[in-house]
C-alpha cells in the first residue's frame, strides 16, 4: 500500500496508462484527484434531498433540450393544420401550435414535455425540502453561511425560471397567469406603469413577452442556476460535508463512505432514480394538458385557475388581501396586489437570507460547526421554522380556497376569512406547539440518560408493589444524546459598571440579553456526570434500576436482526 | 468557584469511538454475495432490453393510438424509459450497498480560513501591487477612472429605453358611440329581446368582428388581443326593480340589460361566473365579487374599484350599441390612474 506502484502494473493501468498519462502531463490533475477520488462524504438520507434538486435539473437541461429543436417562441398568428382536430383551423400563436406540435406530432415529445413539466415540480420541492433540512438542522452556521445565501438564490431563481417556463405555451393558462404578472407589475408604486410597458414591450399582451420570456428561461436563468449550483458544489466539497453527531464523529473530521466507490455508485445511480421516477410520472400521469385549455384568449378564463404548486402560496396571499388602495400625492398605491405579491415574496428571501447572521447575533458564537443540532435541541428555532412553515402553508391553502369551496361544499367567502385570520394565529399556535414538543422530547432524552430505558419488564416486590425495570442505554445512544452542545450561562448586562457609570452599551447590551433569553428560553439542558451519578446513587435505593457495570449491560434485551447483526432493543 | 463549574459541566459520557465494523451477509456468504451480483447483473441487463424495447414502441406505435384513453406512444415509451433507468439507478444502489466495501473512513477536516501566513503574505502581495500602481498616489488617475466606469453604467440603462413605448393608452378602449355590442363567439349583434331575465352573455365590441373591402379582419394577431384584453364585456339582463342604477346612470341600461366590463379590476382576470340569484359576479382567478344590481360595486375580495359600465343604447335596427367608452378606468389600477391622461 505505501510503496509506489507504476500505473501500468495496476489493473487500471494497463489499459488507461496511456491516456491518463497523456492527460496528467498536460492538465496536472492527478493532486486534484488524489485529494478527491476518496473524499469522504456522510451518510445519511437527508442529505439525499439537494441530490434530488441537483439531478432534476440536469433532467431539466436534457428535457428541455429537446423541448428546444421544435418550439417556436413567437406570438405572431397562424392557422393550426396539425393533427388536433379540434383545434385545426382555429387562429393561434406560433408558440402554442408549436406546443401542440411536440404533444401531437413529435413522437416521445409529449413525454418529455410531461417529464420536463414534473421534474421542474421536483425540482422546487427538492429545493424547498433540502433547505428545511439545512435550518432544521443548523447546517448553515459558520462556515457556510454564504453556501445558504447561494441557496436561497437558486430557491428564487428556480421559481422566476419556473414561472418563464409555464408562460411559454400561450395556452389559456399560461396566459391567465401572465395576465396576472402584468398586474402584478403595475402595482409597483410610482414606476409601476413603466416597467409593465417595458417588460410586455406595450401593451398587454403584446407581441414581445414570449420570446423575451423564452430567452431568460432557456439561456438567462438556466446560466445563472448553472453557475450558483456549480459555486454551491465547490464550497461544499471545499467545507466537506456536515454530520450528524455520533461515536467516533467530531468538530474535526468527518466520516462516512469515499466517493470512490460507494457514492459514485450511489449518488450516480441516484440520478437515474431521478430520472426514472420523473419519466414515470412523465409516462402516466398527466401535466399541464394545454389541448384542453386552447389558445390564449384575453377575454377568457377557466374557473380553478392555478399556477403550479411553488407560486400556491402568493396566489393566496394575494387572495387573501383586503382589498386596500388609496391615492397619495395624484399617486395610486395598489396595496392589495403589491403587498402580497411583491413585497411578501422579498420578505420571504429576505428574512431566509438574513437568519444565520441573526442567530450568529443572539448566540454570539463564533465557532465553525460541522456536526448538525439534533432540531429538539434548538426548541427556539426549530419553533421558529415550523411557524414560518405554518405562514406559507396556511397561504398556499388560500391560493386553492375555489377548489375547497368545490370539494367541500363550503362558502368561498368562510374560507378567505378564515385563512385571513389563521394566517397570523396559525404561525403563533404553531410556534408554542413546537417549542413545546421539542422541550417535551429533551425532557424525555435527559431521563432516559439519567434513569435508562423502559424495559417493560414489571417486577413485583415481596411485600407487592410493582415497579418497571429500567436499563441503562448502551453507550453509543447514550453518547449521540448528550453531544450536543451545553446551554450558555445567561448573565443580564450591567446596568452600570464598578463606579456607578451608566453602561453607555446599555441599550444594545439590553437587546441582545432579551434575544438570547428568547432564543434559550425552556430550553433544558442535558445532565452532568453528576447528575447521571446521583440519579444512580439513587436507582440503587429504590432498586427500580438495573445494576451498572460490568456483569449487565441489558444483554437481555439484545436481539439479532434477520441479517444476523446484533440489534439494541 | 471556577473548579465547581467546570466539574458540574463534566460530560457524562465519552466519546465511545467508532464502532467496531461489522461484517453484511454478503461479506461472509459467498451464497449472498452470489445472490447480490445476480440480483444488480439482473437489473442492469433487464434495463438494457427496456432501452432497446423503448426503440421498438418508437417505431411500431402509431402517434394516434390509444391505451385507456391515453396516448398509448406516450404511456410505452415513458414505461420503457422511467423502467429502464431506475433498474440502472437501483441496481448501482444495491451493488454499492451490498457488495462494494462498506469500511467507514474518516477525514480530518481543516479549517475554511487560510493561514495566518497566506493571509499575511496575500496583504503583502496586494499592498505591493497598489503600491506599484499607484492607485493611492494618484486620485486624479484613480478617480477619473472611477468616474468614468460610472457614467459607462448610463448606456447600460439607457440602451434599454426602447424595450417598450411609455404608458398610454390604459385610459381608453376601442368602444366608441355607435359600436354594436356582438356576441364573444359569433359576432352577431344582440337584440334586447334575446335576452331573458337572469341570462348573461359575453360579448366584444363589433370591430372585433369587421372585416375590409378584401374580407381582412380590421383587428387581427396582437391588436385584436390588446383590444380584446380592455374592451371584453358582459350584457345582463336582470328585473329593472332588482337595479340600483349609479347616481346620473338611471338611463345607462335598456329595460334591465346592463353591460359592465369583463376585465376585473384587481389584476385583470376576465370575470365570468354569474349567480343569476343573487346578481353577484364572481372572478374566478382571485374570487373578487361585484354586486352588477348595484352598480358594479365591490362586494368580496381583493379587488378595490367597481366594475366600469357601459352606457347602452339601441342603434336603428334596434341592435345593443355603446353610446361611449367606458367613463372609468378598465383593468387593474397602476400609479397614474387618477392623474388621468397626459395631453
Amino acid at each position: 500500500m505505501s510503496t509506489y506502484t507504476p500505473i501500468e502494473d495496476t489493473g487500471v493501468g494497463k489499459k488507461s496508462s496511456g491516456p491518463v498519462q497523456w492527460l496528467d502531463e498536460r492538465l496536472g490533475l492527478a493532486g486534484l484527484a488524489k485529494k478527491n477520488l476518496r473524499k469522504v462524504f456522510p451518510d445519511h438520507w437527508s442529505f439525499m434531498l439537494g441530490e434530488i434538486a441537483l439531478w432534476s435539473f440536469v433532467v431539466l437541461l436534457l428535457t428541455g433540450t429537446f423541448l428546444t429543436f421544435w418550439f417556436q417562441p413567437s406570438m405572431a398568428e397562424t392557422t393550426y393544420q396539425g393533427v388536433y382536430a379540434p383545434f385545426r383551423g382555429l387562429e393561434m400563436s406560433h408558440a402554442f401550435a408549436s406546443t401542440l406540435n411536440i404533444s401531437f406530432d413529435i413522437r416521445g415529445g409529449l413525454l418529455m414535455r410531461q417529464i420536463h413539466h414534473w421534474s421542474a415540480a421536483l425540482f422546487m420541492a427538492a429545493i424547498i425540502v433540502h433547505m428545511l433540512r439545512v435550518f432544521f438542522t443548523g447546517a448553515f452556521r459558520k462556515p457556510r453561511e454564504i453556501n445558504w445565501l447561494i441557496g436561497i438564490g437558486l430557491f428564487s431563481l428556480g421559481m422566476i425560471e419556473g414561472f418563464a417556463g409555464y408562460s411559454l405555451p400561450d395556452d389559456l393558462l399560461s396566459g391567465t397567469g401572465l395576465r396576472f404578472v402584468d398586474g402584478l407589475i403595475r402595482s409597483i408604486p410610482i414606476v409601476g406603469s413603466y416597467i409593465e410597458f417595458f417588460v410586455f414591450g406595450g401593451e398587454f399582451p403584446g407581441d414581445i413577452i414570449i420570446p423575451r420570456l423564452y430567452m431568460a428561461h432557456i439561456l438567462l436563468i438556466p446560466a445563472l442556476l448553472l453557475g450558483l449550483i456549480g459555486a454551491h458544489m465547490l464550497l461544499l466539497v471545499y467545507h466537506k460535508h456536515t454530520q450528524w453527531p455520533g461515536p467516533g464523529r467530531t468538530e474535526r473530521n468527518v466520516v462516512g463512505y469515499p466517493m470512490l466507490p460507494v457514492y459514485a455508485a450511489k449518488a450516480g445511480g441516484f440520478f437515474f432514480v431521478v430520472f426514472g421516477f420523473t419519466a414515470l410520472m412523465g409516462a402516466f400521469i398527466q401535466i399541464n394538458p394545454v389541448w384542453l385549455y386552447g389558445p390564449y384568449n384575453p377575454s377568457e378564463v377557466t374557473a380553478g385557475s392555478q399556477p403550479d404548486w411553488y407560486m400556491g402560496w402568493v396566489e393566496g396571499a394575494v387572495r387573501i388581501m383586503p382589498n386596500w388602495e388609496n391615492t397619495i400625492f395624484g399617486w395610486t398605491f395598489s396595496w392589495n396586489v403589491f403587498v402580497p405579491a411583491v413585497l411578501l415574496m422579498g420578505l420571504l428571501f429576505t428574512v431566509l437570507a438574513l437568519w444565520p447572521f441573526v442567530e450568529r447575533w443572539i448566540t454570539g458564537d463564533d465557532r465553525d460547526h460541522h456536526l448538525l443540532d439534533r432540531p429538539r435541541n434548538m426548541p427556539v428555532r426549530t419553533a421558529l421554522g415550523v411557524a414560518g412553515m405554518t405562514f406559507y402553508s396556511i397561504n398556499w391553502i388560500a391560493g386553492g380556497n375555489d377548489i375547497i369551496a368545490l370539494k367541500l361544499h363550503m362558502d368561498i367567502f368562510v374560507i378567505t376569512w378564515a385563512c385571513r385570520i389563521l394566517v397570523f394565529v396559525a404561525p403563533v399556535v404553531a410556534f408554542i406547539v413546537t417549542k413545546r414538543i421539542c422541550i417535551g422530547l429533551q425532557h424525555g432524552d435527559k431521563e432516559r440518560i439519567l434513569h435508562g430505558f423502559e424495559t417493560g419488564v414489571i417486577e413485583r416486590t415481596a411485600d407487592g408493589n410493582y415497579s418497571e425495570r429500567h436499563a441503562p442505554l448502551d453507550s453509543v445512544r447514550q453518547y449521540e444524546l448528550t453531544t450536543h452542545d451545553r446551554l450558555p450561562v445567561l448573565e443580564a448586562p450591567a446596568e452600570t459598571d464598578d463606579n456607578g457609570v451608566r453602561n453607555p452599551e446599555g441599550r444594545k447590551a439590553r437587546l441582545h440579553a432579551k434575544a438570547r433569553d428568547f432564543f434559550y428560553s425552556g430550553a433544558v439542558d442535558k445532565p452532568t456526570a453528576l447528575d447521571v451519578e446521583e440519579a444512580h446513587r439513587h436507582a440503587d435505593h429504590t432498586g427500580h434500576e438495573l445494576p451498572q457495570g460490568n456483569e449487565f449491560k441489558g444483554n437481555e434485551f439484545k436481539g439479532v436482526s434477520e441479517a444476523g447483526i446484533p440489534k439494541e432493543h | 468557584m471556577n473548579d465547581r463549574h467546570e466539574i458540574e459541566r463534566v460530560e457524562p459520557i465519552e466519546n465511545p469511538g467508532l464502532p467496531e465494523h461489522l461484517p453484511r451477509p454478503t461479506d461472509v456468504d459467498p451464497k449472498q454475495e452470489r445472490r447480490a451480483e445476480l440480483q444488480v447483473s439482473g437489473m442492469f441487463g433487464l434495463a438494457g432490453l427496456l432501452a432497446l424495447a423503448f426503440c421498438v414502441f418508437y417505431f411500431m406505435i402509431d402517434l394516434d393510438q390509444t391505451f385507456l384513453n391515453w396516448s398509448a406512444l406516450n404511456v410505452a415509451l415513458g414505461a420503457t424509459l422511467g423502467f429502464s433507468l431506475l433498474l440502472i439507478g437501483a441496481g448501482a444502489i444495491q451493488w454499492a450497498k451490498k457488495l462494494m466495501g462498506d469500511q467507514e473512513i474518516i477525514e480530518m477536516r481543516h479549517p475554511a480560513a487560510s493561514s495566518t501566513q497566506d493571509r499575511e503574505e496575500t496583504l503583502e502581495a496586494l499592498n505591493a501591487g497598489i503600491d506599484e500602481s499607484g492607485f493611492a498616489r494618484r486620485p486624479l488617475i484613480r478617480n477619473s477612472l472611477l468616474g468614468a466606469m460610472g457614467l459607462l453604467g448610463l448606456p447600460a440603462v439607457v440602451l434599454l429605453r426602447d424595450l417598450g413605448p411609455l404608458p398610454h393608452s390604459m385610459y381608453e378602449t376601442v368602444w366608441k358611440k355607435g359600436m354594436r355590442v356582438v356576441n364573444d363567439v359569433s359576432g352577431t349583434p344582440i337584440k334586447p329581446s334575446d335576452l331573458e331575465v337572469g341570462q348573461l352573455v359575453n360579448a366584444e365590441p363589433g370591430i372585433l368582428f369587421e372585416t375590409d373591402a378584401d374580407g381582412e379582419r380590421v383587428l387581427h394577431g396582437t391588436e385584436a388581443l390588446q383590444a380584446k384584453a380592455k374592451a371584453a364585456v358582459i350584457v345582463v339582463r336582470m328585473r329593472p326593480d332588482d337595479i340600483t342604477p349609479a347616481k346620473g346612470r338611471e338611463n345607462w341600461g335598456i329595460d334591465g340589460i346592463v353591460c359592465y366590463s369583463k376585465i376585473c379590476t384587481h389584476v385583470g382576470c376576465p370575470i365570468s361566473l354569474w349567480e343569476q340569484q343573487t346578481h353577484h359576479l364572481l372572478c374566478p382567478c382571485h374570487q373578487s365579487t361585484f354586486d352588477l344590481g348595484d352598480a358594479g360595486k365591490v362586494i368580496f375580495g381583493p379587488a378595490n374599484r367597481p366594475l366600469p359600465q357601459l352606457q347602452l343604447g339601441l342603434d336603428g335596427e334596434g341592435y345593443l350599441i355603446a353610446m361611449d367608452d367606458f367613463q372609468e378606468v378598465v383593468g387593474p389600477s397602476f400609479p397614474e390612474l387618477k392623474r388621468g391622461p397626459k395631453s
